[in-house]
């Protein structure tokens, strides 16, 4: 019974956590391309940004003196995302619009977000260090623990608050996405233009405010993303840059310019890794007890070394653009 | 006054220009129908009135305004509609919504315009959840014309309505195209099956190398025998 709550802890939660990360950073890259037809190499430091957002407000929350009952990087994550959407609006009307107003093809476009993300990383270095920092601030986090002796454990589950709230919010943001996408107007006129832009211009819809909204939903979300990720691991200036493969990988796996694939090839890609990495001895341990003599488990059974865990995102991926380079869903990378 | 009047329009897409001094009106009763060989300018007359190319000289008036190099999204809410040739539906989105993104720049309550577009077609009535993706190309074509028909056009410019059909829906969507007419809406089309459209065109143009050849009722340009040889194919 120890080995299957090790696993639900090492895997289960651990890989929601991570796929809850990938997918909202996914959906990001994937609504931009579906939009603007070009790969966002930034994404990633956006999310860092956008974390680093959250750090500051919730400094200021802690410098006031105000304690909360949650960790404030969660209290403060509705500020960061309309901040960081405008940051993100910022930046395309400063770097990626002059761009597209001269025509510049999406080769252009990807190569003009690497000068992005190098300009993210280099003024977070400016303004922050380039050391590493908590962004629990003032709240330390709380722990669950679900006893398990009922069932014959000896260990329990364990889940922090800052995971089970950032499966609820995950959760909450997914199910307003896809009421967005297929209830309100302007969610629609989003599915159009990515679905065949030229059409959606000729009905007369506003494809420069979908442009916008498009920005604003890709922010927003790489804020809470990036939090995510520093209340994870830790805040750092290239916190989000380190995983923009994997999340690239999700968007592509999942379908280019297909909000759902991104959220399923989120979800797929971190399973994998943390699958990957895990390490099967424990699970099987038991086992040692019927195998013969001499043939006992060794006691790392791991596919991959956690240090190369970012290959396996590079595998799915590779494999994807062989068997089916449409992705799971039918996306549009052409 | 006429509801739309092209005078010696000059443009292209930033090279030698297509279009060499196009004239053209037609009223909101009329049956519009633009024919000439690849290459006349035909398409790209449409597009210069839709704003989707630079145009370079001349004046397009439309209710009573200049609108050249005007935006689709100023010119749909004026009464202008443009079914393209190609890729002319959302492919994964239902035909209702395919035809809710038609009614885009609309603000009021459009539920009788839709009722009215699922009169004309009946079909798409059935099929309103489906993707417009998965219907057959006469009824793409229907859906197409549908989303167009959404914003209230006062001017309908269908980019060959006909191409790639079979012959019995080329003769279905005429007559589609003759009952949007007399519904009050005024119809440009350009299209290859020159004779069988210009029988029913109240206003026909023969274009060649950017500019009109012949102009006349469609009956009229049919019995001509000079277009008729140079033209029609005899």
């Amino acid at each position: 019974m120890d080995e299957l709550i090790f696993f639900i802890n090492r895997v289960l939660i651990s890989g929601t956590v991570l796929g809850s990360i990938y997918a909202l950073g996914a959906i990001g890259i994937t609504l931009i391309f579906g939009i603007l037809r070009f790969a966002h190499f930034a994404h990633g430091d956006m999310m860092t940004m956008g974390a680093f957002v959250s750090f500051v407000l919730a400094s200021a929350l802690a410098a006031a003196g105000i304690v909360l009952p949650l960790p404030t990087g969660f209290v403060v994550l509705p500020v960061a995302m309309i901040i960081t959407a405008i940051l993100a609006l910022g930046l395309d009307k400063g770097f990626y619009a002059p761009l597209r107003a001269r025509g510049a093809r999406p080769v252009t476009l990807l190569i003009a977000s690497i000068g992005v993300t190098l300009m993210i990383q280099g003024l977070i270095r400016l303004i922050f260090g380039s050391g590493t920092r908590s962004i629990y601030v003032s709240a330390p986090k709380d722990i669950f623990r679900f006893d398990m002796s009922w069932i014959g454990g000896s260990r329990p589950i364990n889940i922090t608050e800052p995971q089970l709230i950032m499966f609820v919010v995950t959760a909450l943001l997914v199910v307003a996405l896809h009421l967005f996408l297929t209830r309100s107007r302007l969610g629609k006129a989003m599915r159009a233009m990515a679905d065949n832009a030229d059409l959606a211009q000729v009905s007369g819809i506003n494809t420069a405010l979908v442009v916008r909204v498009t920005w604003v939903i890709a922010g927003s979300l790489a804020c809470v993303a990036g939090t995510m990720l520093a209340l994870d691991v830790a805040l750092m200036p290239d916190l989000a840059f380190n995983i923009v493969l994997p999340i690239f990988a999700a968007a592509i796996v999942g379908g280019l310019g297909h909000a759902y694939g991104a959220i399923v090839g989120g979800f797929l890609i971190a399973f994998a890794e943390t699958l990957a990495v895990f390490n099967w001895t424990a699970v099987l341990r038991p086992l040692n007890n019927v195998l013969p003599e001499g043939m006992a488990l060794p006691a790392n059974l791991a596919l991959v070394p956690t240090e190369y865990k970012l290959t396996v995102a590079f595998v799915i991926l590779v494999i994807t653009l062989l068997v089916r380079p449409t992705g799971i869903f039918k996306g549009a990378s052409t | 006054m006429a509801l739309i009047e092209l005078k010696h329009v000059v443009g292209g897409y930033g090279g030698a220009p297509i279009l060499n001094g196009v004239n053209m009106a037609i009223e909101q009763s009329d049956i519009g129908v633009i024919v000439g060989p690849n290459g006349a300018g035909k398409s790209t007359t449409l597009k210069a009135i839709f704003g989707l190319l630079r145009v370079t000289g001349g004046t397009i008036e439309f209710g009573g305004r200049n609108v050249a190099n005007s935006l689709p999204d100023a010119l749909v809410p004026m009464g202008l509609s443009f079914v393209p040739q190609e890729k002319n539906v959302f492919t994964s989105m239902s035909v209702e919504e395919n035809l809710e993104m038609g009614a885009f720049t609309r603000q009021d309550d459009f539920s009788d315009t839709m009722d009215w577009v699922y009169q004309m077609f009946p079909v798409l009535a059935e099929k309103r959840r489906q993707p417009a993706g998965e219907l057959s190309g006469g009824q793409r074509q229907m859906v197409a014309m549908g989303r167009a028909l959404m914003s209230k056009p006062t001017l309908l410019m269908l980019d060959e309505p006909s191409a790639g059909l079979s012959p019995r829906y080329v003769t279905e969507i005429f007559e589609t195209i003759v009952r949007v007419n007399k519904e009050g809406v005024g119809i440009l089309m350009v299209e290859q099956n020159a004779r069988q459209a210009l029988a029913f065109a109240s206003r026909g143009f023969v274009l060649a190398n950017g500019q009109n050849r012949f102009t006349g009722t469609g009956p009229e340009l049919i019995a001509d025998p000079e277009v008729a040889k140079s033209f029609l194919g005899g």
